[in-house]
């Protein structure tokens, strides 16, 4: 019988498989060994003493608890209807009319990605709220509740839908537009037969994704959910009101599993859009037709308006004395340090967060993603890898930082130290957001000729050579869009870093919660202002850097 | 051939994709300063073969020897070849100096001696003054070149080609065929060179080793492989063959239609026994007008198709029980003896250009 050939490993494999271990390694400590710290919480007493199913009976034996599981759902599928049909209506008209000011319209959509899903929450307090400025639309019901978790939600959810959408329309057939056309097929019977099934797999898949955000976060009910609890705030309170971390850890993992379902799904419906995009279609180009353009630009002024509202409030609310008994203009909610909640110091700290997340998270998952795509070998090791680099996306914030209190808390870990650290915080919003990253670096590897690696083995250039004088270079876009990514998420996330922050280490985010809480609102929208304006200029700062940078170092790019 | 060892010896290779056998036992042995094409239909496992070789795809089974190592399992980087692929993989982000002297950069040499090699390089490919190009600013053709030069650069002691030219025009392919072979010539590097292109191949190689279904079917100079196909899928994936349903009468004859002709002894026939069906073989091209030999049959000109330098006649005769030869005549021919569709001719097959293969 002949003996198969077993290949050598080179010394190239060899040291890309201890860069990917060493990756692996510190996703299995700062993902996987958290969540098995929560899950093996969930069963055991205060004591530590495993008691099995217990709390599980005990939480759903006590109705104040469960009832948040039919709330969350509620909440979650309602705002998932309205954003996704708002973000489809909207790409539509971006995609498919003629109408002007598309370019202000789309930057306008994706503002609400610059700011904390607590924001909107604030600005609906004072838009509707006891003393609302226009209270009188809401015909006498409450904002705090479901309606301003909705609205809220809508607002923070609508431009991950948008950016979903898009791209699922982008890739539409215009020779299916044109077959349509021939025979005689009417705008509407088009839309229904062409446009929708094309679109399908990218509206089911912005529609779990606005449900995974929406019944995962936090900042919304927090701020403006009265007392209609849902699973996020029960997980909150249970931790840091009631000190009952055992439920907190049951709730977590409830909370987990519609996320996981939503998460599992959608990867499922990317994968199917992917092999749609990979068939090459004819791009479609819209032609003029005066009431059509009209309608859209009409929606897309509107669906502005209320983003701009939003914003709009909560800056007035910043620079106004006290509403509503002096409506003077003044800085004075700017001067954080006459408040609780960390004071300039936890802007400061914010922004250390921000810069430390993107440079180490991108190197991070730039390293990573390179050596699983282009390492050899060890496939187990490598499907293990993409496992737990898509974790993250199934994981809620709350339930990651919780996680990490029961892992990096505990006494005889060694690494307990890092409590309530910046290293911390860093480590934690890096998880937190390493999937997507993860994916954007994914995608720009695959879109390398293969071949580089190759020829430069053929040429015996060692990888790191070829990794830094080709592969970066080359994916310097991608690099940029992971980093930028990275650093607005660190400016705005509150869930994961709610439980981790240290007296030293509070963080912008984390004070408008606690401004909030302590009612200085006016402050609290302030502080969530200029997470605004440092997401704002950082955005504009990245776009005109990576403009030159491009120019600069990409010139084979344009012939 | 040279009877020194060979350069390159492959020896039982075996390569599966899972269930999917896609090169079985292949056997080969490549010389130095050799020119061999890998020619097959698409999907045939050329490539694999190549990317064996190279040590990119290791082989399931089977051994690879060059320059007397056994280098079977060895990664890429620790073999010694230089490669061209289809996609050209040029380093778009560096200039085209860079990438001539991104192989010589890890050699340790000073840096004016790198800068001489690639001056000496871009004048061997014929683009002196291109250096300071990025390589989107090419054309395919100039793309090519410096490819090539990039591979030749560390001077390997193989080239491995992978359809270099398939991605270029015509014109420019023809062109550079000679450039290439010119260039190989000159340095005297063994090459293997993969394509489907089957001019490509009988131009260039010295040796063709022509693959079908991951398996060696011929292995022969352009001249044996035309001339003589070893097997009924040469003959038909090489030029183009009258192929004829017969019977083998006897050794060397063979009947067709209500005719008996001699055939050559050629392709393994002998394997065959009496009264088999066959099909008996021949090229439009060695189709002669008049008696040269005993092969003789009078046709008649069903129609002429004017193919520029030379005519494409449909021939039929009572005898051939309806069957259809193909013959390919001069111009010069066809105005010499005015040939027209319904002309009455006679033809020969000459016994040593018809052959036959088993069904
Ligand atoms: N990585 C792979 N996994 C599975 N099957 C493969 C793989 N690579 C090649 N094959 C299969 O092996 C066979 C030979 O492929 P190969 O690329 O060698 O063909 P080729 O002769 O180079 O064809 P072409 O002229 O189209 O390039 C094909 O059927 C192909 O589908
Ligand atoms: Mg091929």
């Amino acid at each position: 019988m002949k003996t198969p050939i077993k290949a050598k490993t080179s010394r190239d494999d060899r040291q890309m498989l201890v860069f990917m271990g060493v990756i692996a390694c510190y996703l299995f400590v700062a993902l996987a060994l958290p969540l098995y710290a929560i899950l093996s919480k969930s069963f055991k007493n205060d004591d530590g003493e495993f008691v099995g199913l217990a709390n599980y009976l005990e939480y759903f034996n006590t109705p104040s608890l469960t009832y948040s599981i039919q709330n969350s759902l509620t909440i979650s599928i309602i705002t998932t209807l309205i954003s996704v049909t708002i973000a489809f209506t909207l790409a539509y008209g971006l995609s498919r009319s003629c109408m002007r000011f598309k370019g202000l319209f789309k930057i306008i959509a994706l503002v609400p990605i610059l700011v904390p899903s607590l924001l909107p929450g604030i600005a609906l307090i004072y838009l509707f709220g006891r003393q609302g400025m226009i209270r009188g639309l809401l015909f006498g019901h409450d904002i705090y509740g479901p309606i301003g978790i909705v609205i809220s939600e809508v607002f923070f959810t609508l431009p991950h839908a948008l950016i979903i959408i898009m791209t699922a329309l982008s890739i539409a057939d215009a020779r299916l537009y044109e077959a349509a056309q021939s025979l005689n097929a009417g705008k509407i019977k088009t839309f229904f037969t062409v446009t929708l099934p094309g679109a399908r797999y990218g509206l089911i898949s912005a529609g779990f994704v606005v449900f995974t955000l929406t019944i995962t976060d936090f900042g919304a009910p927090k701020v403006i959910g009265g007392d209609f609890n849902v699973l996020a705030t029960d997980i909150y309170k249970q931790v840091i009101g009631q000190q009952n971390f055992e439920m907190g850890a049951v709730v977590s993992l409830i909370l987990l599993l519609p996320a996981g379902v939503a998460f599992t799904v959608d990867r499922i419906m990317q994968r199917k859009q992917v092999a749609l995009l990979s068939a090459r279609a004819v791009a479609y180009e819209p032609k003029p037709s005066t009431s059509f353009d009209w309608i859209m630009f009409c929606w897309a002024t509107i669906v502005s308006i209320f983003i701009l509202t939003i914003l709009g409030t909560c800056q007035y609310a910043a620079l106004i004395k006290f509403y509503p008994y002096d409506l003077t203009l003044s800085l004075n909610n700017y001067q954080f340090d006459l408040m609780d909640g960390g004071g300039w110091e936890s802007f400061y700290n914010s922004l250390e967060l921000a810069c430390w997340t993107a440079v180490i998270g991108t190197v991070l998952v730039f390293l990573g993603a390179y050596m699983v795509e282009k390492g050899k070998g060890f496939h187990l090791g490598r499907n293990l890898f993409q496992f737990l680099a898509m974790l993250p996306m199934a994981v809620p914030g709350l339930v990651l930082g919780l996680a990490y209190i029961f892992f990096f808390n505990s006494p005889n870990n060694p690494l307990n130290f890092l409590y309530h650290t910046m290293a911390i915080l860093v480590i934690s919003t890096v998880t937190h957001f390493y999937t997507v990253a993860h994916l954007t670096a994914v995608t720009a590897l695959k879109q390398m000729d293969p071949e580089f690696e190759s020829v430069a083995a053929s040429l015996k250039t060692p990888f790191y050579r070829t990794f830094t004088r080709i592969t970066a270079p080359v994916c310097l876009p991608a690099i940029l869009d992971i980093s930028i990514y990275l650093f607005v998420n660190a400016m705005t996330t509150v869930s994961a870093v709610v439980f981790l922050y240290g007296p030293h280490t509070s963080l912008a985010s984390v004070a408008v919660l606690n401004m909030d809480d302590a009612g200085d609102i006016a402050p609290a929208a302030a502080m969530g202002m200029m997470i605004f304006y440092t997401n704002a200029s950082v955005r504009i700062l990245h776009g005109l850097l990576s403009r030159g940078v491009l120019r600069k170092t990409q010139s084979w790019r344009s012939r | 051939m040279s009877q020194s060892e060979p350069y390159l010896k492959i020896s039982d290779l075996t390569k599966r994709f899972g269930d999917f056998t896609a090169l079985s036992d292949i056997t080969l042995e490549v010389f130095e300063g050799e020119f061999v094409c890998f020619l097959g239909p698409s999907g045939c496992g050329k490539t694999t073969l190549l990317r064996a070789i190279a040590g990119l795809d290791i082989q399931t089974y089977g051994t690879v020897e060059q320059a007397g190592r056994d280098v079977s399992s060895l990664p890429p980087a620790e073999r010694d070849f230089g490669i061209v692929f289809q996609s050209y993989a040029l380093f778009p982000n560096l200039t085209i100096e860079k990438n001539i002297a991104y192989g010589l950069e890890n050699h340790k040499q000073p840096a004016n001696k790198i800068r001489d090699r690639v001056a000496e390089l871009l004048q061997l490919v014929g683009m002196p003054e291109q250096g300071k190009k990025y390589p989107a600013q090419l054309s395919g053709g100039q793309q090519q070149r410096v490819a090539l030069a990039r591979a030749i650069a560390i001077s390997p002691g193989l080239l491995l080609l992978d359809e270099p030219l398939s991605a270029l025009d015509a014109k420019v392919r023809v062109k550079l065929r000679h450039e290439i072979k010119e260039l190989q010539r000159k340095l005297g590097i063994t090459t293997i060179m993969v394509t489907h292109d089957q001019e490509e191949a009988l131009t260039m190689a010295d040796r063709i080793v022509v693959i079908n279904n991951g398996l060696i079917e011929q292995v022969g100079t352009p001249e044996q492989i035309y001339r003589e196909p070893a097997t009924r899928f040469v003959a038909d994936f090489i030029g183009s063959m009258n192929f004829l349903p017969a019977a083998k009468v006897s050794e060397n004859r063979v009947r067709i239609g209500q005719l008996e002709f001699s055939c050559s002894d050629a392709a393994g026939s002998a394997e065959i026994t009496s009264d088999q069906s066959v099909h008996a073989a021949i090229r439009p091209e060695d189709i002669l007008v008049g008696n040269a030999s005993t092969n003789y049959i009078d046709v008649t000109v069903d129609s002429i198709e004017f193919l520029g330098s030379f005519v494409r006649a449909d021939l039929s005769s009572p005898q051939l029980d309806g069957l259809i030869l193909l013959a390919d005549f001069s111009a010069n021919l066809v105005r010499s003896e005015s040939l027209s569709a319904g002309s009455q001719i006679r033809i020969s097959l000459p016994p040593e250009s018809l052959l036959i293969y088993a069904e």
